[in-house]
C-alpha cells in the first residue's frame, strides 16, 4: 500500500505540475525515479515535521498541491498545530500521508503506534480522513485526490495486505462501499476501515457458516463521512458493529455511534464498537500479534459479534 | 549593547510614523483592547517595507508576482492593518470595529479575510514554514516573488522556527528575508530574563543566513538595508531590527506591562491620542 501511494505521488506529478513530493527523513532513495526526473518538485527534508506542513502550506498558497510523507504518529501528533492551522485553516490541497497507520510498528512499541490518528485528524475543520483497504484502493483514493480542493489525511497500512477491494465498486472521497449485502432483514452490519475491512469480510464469512448473515462496509472515508448510506443501511439492520485498528476514542466507531444516536435516536439498531483499548500499548511482537490480543482478527470479531448481537436490545 | 539598539531608545519619529500610530490607537479605540506594545515595536519596519520595498498592488492583492509579506507575530497585527488601511487595501474604517463581531480585523490577522493578509498568524512559530514554502513556489514557478516574515523576539523561542530556519539555510533561499522585533520583551518580561536569545545574530548566522542588525525605527536605514537585499546571493537574509516595545507611547514604552491591554480609561486613550499628535 505503501509503495503503490508513493509511486502514485510520482505518477500524478507526471500528469499535474501541481503535484510535489516532500518527505521528512524517509527512506534512502525513497522516489528517486522523481527525484532524478523532476528534482524541483522532490523535497527530502529533515526531521522537522512542524516544518515540513508549515512549508507545504506556504507551497500550496502559490498553486502545489503537495503530498507530505512521514511516519503516521509523526505527521499527526507531532505537528497537530501546523495541521490545524497552517493546512485546515487555510483549506489548502495538502495531502498528509502517514506511514504505519494502526500497530503496524508494533515492535517499535507505543512512540510509533498511530492508534488515535483518525480521531484527532477528524476532530478538524476541512480535513478528509481516509484509510483504504488495500494497494489497489489506494491507487484510486490517489487519482482521486487531484480533484479534491481541501487536505487529506491519508492512513497507510502495512502494505502486502490482501487485495479486497473492487474497481467496479468505483471510489469517490466520502462514499462508502458495501462490501457484502446481506440476504435477510435483521442482519447484523459491519461497518470497517483500512485493513480491518478485509477481515471484517473474514468475520461475516465465518458467522454465514453460523447462520448469522452480516452486511460489510467498508468505509475508507472517515470523514466526510458516508452519512446517507450508513443510515440507509443501518435502518435495516438488528445490530451495528464498528471495526478499527484504532482506538475505540473518537474515531469510526464514535462517528457512527454519534450519526445514529443523533439521527435514528429512540428505535436505532443495537451497537458496539469493536477496537482498540483506551490506553497504550503493552505488548510489542508484529501487528498482527496486537490484533490478536486486542480481539482484532476475524474469528475474534466473529465471537464477539456472535455473543453480544442476540443480548443486544432491539427496539 | 549595539549602536543600533541604543539609537533606537532615543530617535525621534516622525509625521508619518506618529500617524500610522494614530491608526492603530483608533483600533485600539475600536476594540477596547489590543497588544499596544507589540504593534508600536513593529510601525517603522512594516511602513518602510509596504512604502517602497514590497512589489504589491493594493488593488490586485492576489496578484502572483508579489512580493509576500508575512506577519508571523501575528497579535501586532493593529501595525499591519494600520498600513494596509493606510495604503488602501480597505477603508481606514474597519479599524473602528477592530475585534467586533461584524467587523473583518481580529485580534490576529486573517487569510481571505481581510485584503493584504497572506496568511492567518496568531500561534506563533508558524510564519517561517510559510515563507519557506512560499519562496520555494517561487523559485519552482520561476517567479522573482521576495518572501519577508516578520516575527517577534518571544516568538522565535519556538522550536518551528528553527526548523524553518535551518531549512531556509539549506535551500539558499535568497528571496526569503527573516526579519526579527527585537524590542527586548516577552509577555512574561525581559527576553534576558525569561529566555535569553543572544548571542541572537551569531545564531541565524549558523543556520545559514546572512545577517544584519538595524535600528528598527530608523526609516533611512530599513530603507538602507531593504534595498541591497539579498545581502548574499546564495542564503537567505535575516535582519535583526533593535526595537522599543510600545515605541512612541511614553508609559507604554518599555514596559511589559502594555504588551496588552484591554478596557482603557478615558484618559489613558487621551493620552495616548496626545502622543501621537492628537486625535486628527
Amino acid at each position: 500500500m505503501r509503495k503503490a501511494c508513493v509511486n502514485m505521488v510520482h505518477e500524478l506529478a507526471r500528469k499535474d505540475p501541481r503535484v510535489v513530493f516532500i518527505g521528512s527523513d524517509l527512506s534512502p532513495g525513497l522516489l528517486e525515479e522523481m527525484k532524478t526526473e523532476m528534482p524541483e518538485r522532490h523535497y527530502m527534508e529533515g526531521v522537522t515535521e512542524a516544518n515540513v506542513i508549515g512549508m507545504a502550506a506556504g507551497m500550496a498558497m502559490d498553486g502545489y498541491m503537495p503530498y507530505v510523507n512521514t511516519i503516521a504518529t509523526f505527521i499527526t501528533r507531532r505537528c497537530y498545530e501546523q495541521v490545524a492551522l497552517d493546512l485546515c485553516l487555510h483549506d489548502l490541497p495538502v495531502r498528509m500521508i502517514g506511514n504505519g497507520g494502526g500497530v503496524v510498528y508494533a515492535p517499535l512499541g507505543p512512540t510509533h503506534l498511530a492508534v488515535e490518528d483518525i480521531a484527532i485528524m477528524r476532530a478538524l475543520p476541512n480535513m478528509a480522513v481516509t484509510a483504504v483497504a488495500d494497494a489497489e484502493e489506494m491507487v484510486r483514493l490517489m487519482d482521486a485526490s487531484l480533484d479534491w480542493p481541501h487536505p487529506i489525511y491519508i492512513r497507510l497500512g502495512k502494505g502486502g495486505d490482501p487485495i479486497v477491494s473492487k474497481a467496479e465498486n468505483g471510489f469517490e472521497i466520502g462514499k462508502g462501499i458495501v462490501m457484502r449485502k446481506a440476504e435477510i432483514n435483521d442482519h447484523a452490519l459491519l461497518i470497517s476501515c483500512g485493513v480491518m475491512t478485509c477481515r471484517a469480510l473474514q468475520a461475516a464469512e465465518l458467522l454465514s457458516e453460523k447462520g448469522i448473515d452480516c452486511e460489510v462496509m467498508h468505509i475508507h472515508t472517515i470523514k466526510p463521512l458516508d452519512e446517507e448510506l450508513i443510515l440507509e443501511r443501518a435502518g435495516k439492520a438488528r445490530n451495528v458493529y464498528t471495526i478499527e485498528e484504532h482506538t475505540i476514542v473518537g474515531g469510526l466507531g464514535s462517528a457512527v455511534a454519534e450519526l445514529l444516536a443523533e439521527e435514528i435516536g429512540p428505535g436505532m439498531p443495537a451497537f458496539k464498537k469493536i477496537g482498540l483499548p483506551d490506553s497504550f500499548a503493552k505488548n510489542y511482537g508484529v501487528q498482527d500479534d496486537l490484533l490478536d490480543l486486542n480481539g482484532l482478527q476475524p474469528p475474534h470479531i466473529a465471537a464477539t459479534v456472535e455473543k453480544s448481537m442476540f443480548k443486544a436490545k432491539v427496539a | 549593547m549595539t549602536a543600533a539598539a541604543e539609537s533606537s531608545k532615543t530617535i525621534v519619529l516622525d509625521k508619518r510614523s506618529l500617524d500610522l500610530r494614530r491608526l492603530i490607537v483608533r483600533g485600539l479605540e475600536g476594540g477596547d483592547r489590543g497588544h499596544v506594545g507589540a504593534s508600536m515595536s513593529l510601525v517603522e519596519i512594516l511602513r518602510v517595507l509596504y512604502d517602497g520595498i514590497l512589489r504589491q498592488d493594493p488593488g490586485r492583492p492576489d496578484a502572483p508576482e508579489r512580493d509576500r509579506c508575512i506577519l508571523s507575530k501575528g497579535h501586532g497585527c493593529l501595525a499591519l492593518y494600520a498600513i494596509l488601511s493606510d495604503r488602501g487595501y480597505f477603508p481606514v474604517e474597519e479599524l473602528d470595529r477592530f475585534c467586533h463581531a461584524d467587523g473583518i480585523l481580529g485580534g490576529h490577522p486573517e487569510y481571505g479575510k481581510v485584503p493584504g493578509v497572506e496568511a492567518s498568524t496568531g500561534a506563533l512559530g508558524h510564519g517561517l514554514s510559510i515563507g519557506v514554502g512560499m519562496a520555494l513556489a517561487a523559485r519552482m514557478q520561476n517567479r522573482d516573488s521576495r518572501v519577508f516574515i516578520v516575527m517577534g523576539d518571544g516568538e522565535i523561542n519556538e522550536g518551528s522556527v528553527w526548523e524553518a530556519a535551518l531549512c531556509a539555510g539549506k535551500h539558499r533561499l535568497s528571496n526569503l528575508c527573516a526579519i526579527v522585533d527585537y524590542n527586548k520583551i516577552q509577555s512574561a518580561g525581559f527576553t534576558s530574563e525569561i529566555q535569553d536569545l543572544e548571542p541572537l545574530l551569531d545564531k541565524w548566522t549558523s543556520f545559514g543566513f546572512a545577517t544584519l542588525e538595524v535600528n528598527g525605527h530608523d526609516v533611512g536605514a530599513l530603507q538602507e538595508v531593504f534595498s541591497r537585499l539579498p545581502i548574499d546571493s546564495g542564503k537567505p537574509t535575516a535582519l535583526i531590527c533593535h526595537t522599543v516595545k510600545g515605541k512612541g507611547i511614553p508609559f507604554a514604552e518599555g514596559d511589559p506591562k502594555w504588551h496588552h491591554h484591554s478596557y482603557f480609561e478615558p484618559e489613558v486613550l487621551d493620552e495616548m491620542y496626545q502622543a501621537v499628535g492628537g486625535r486628527a
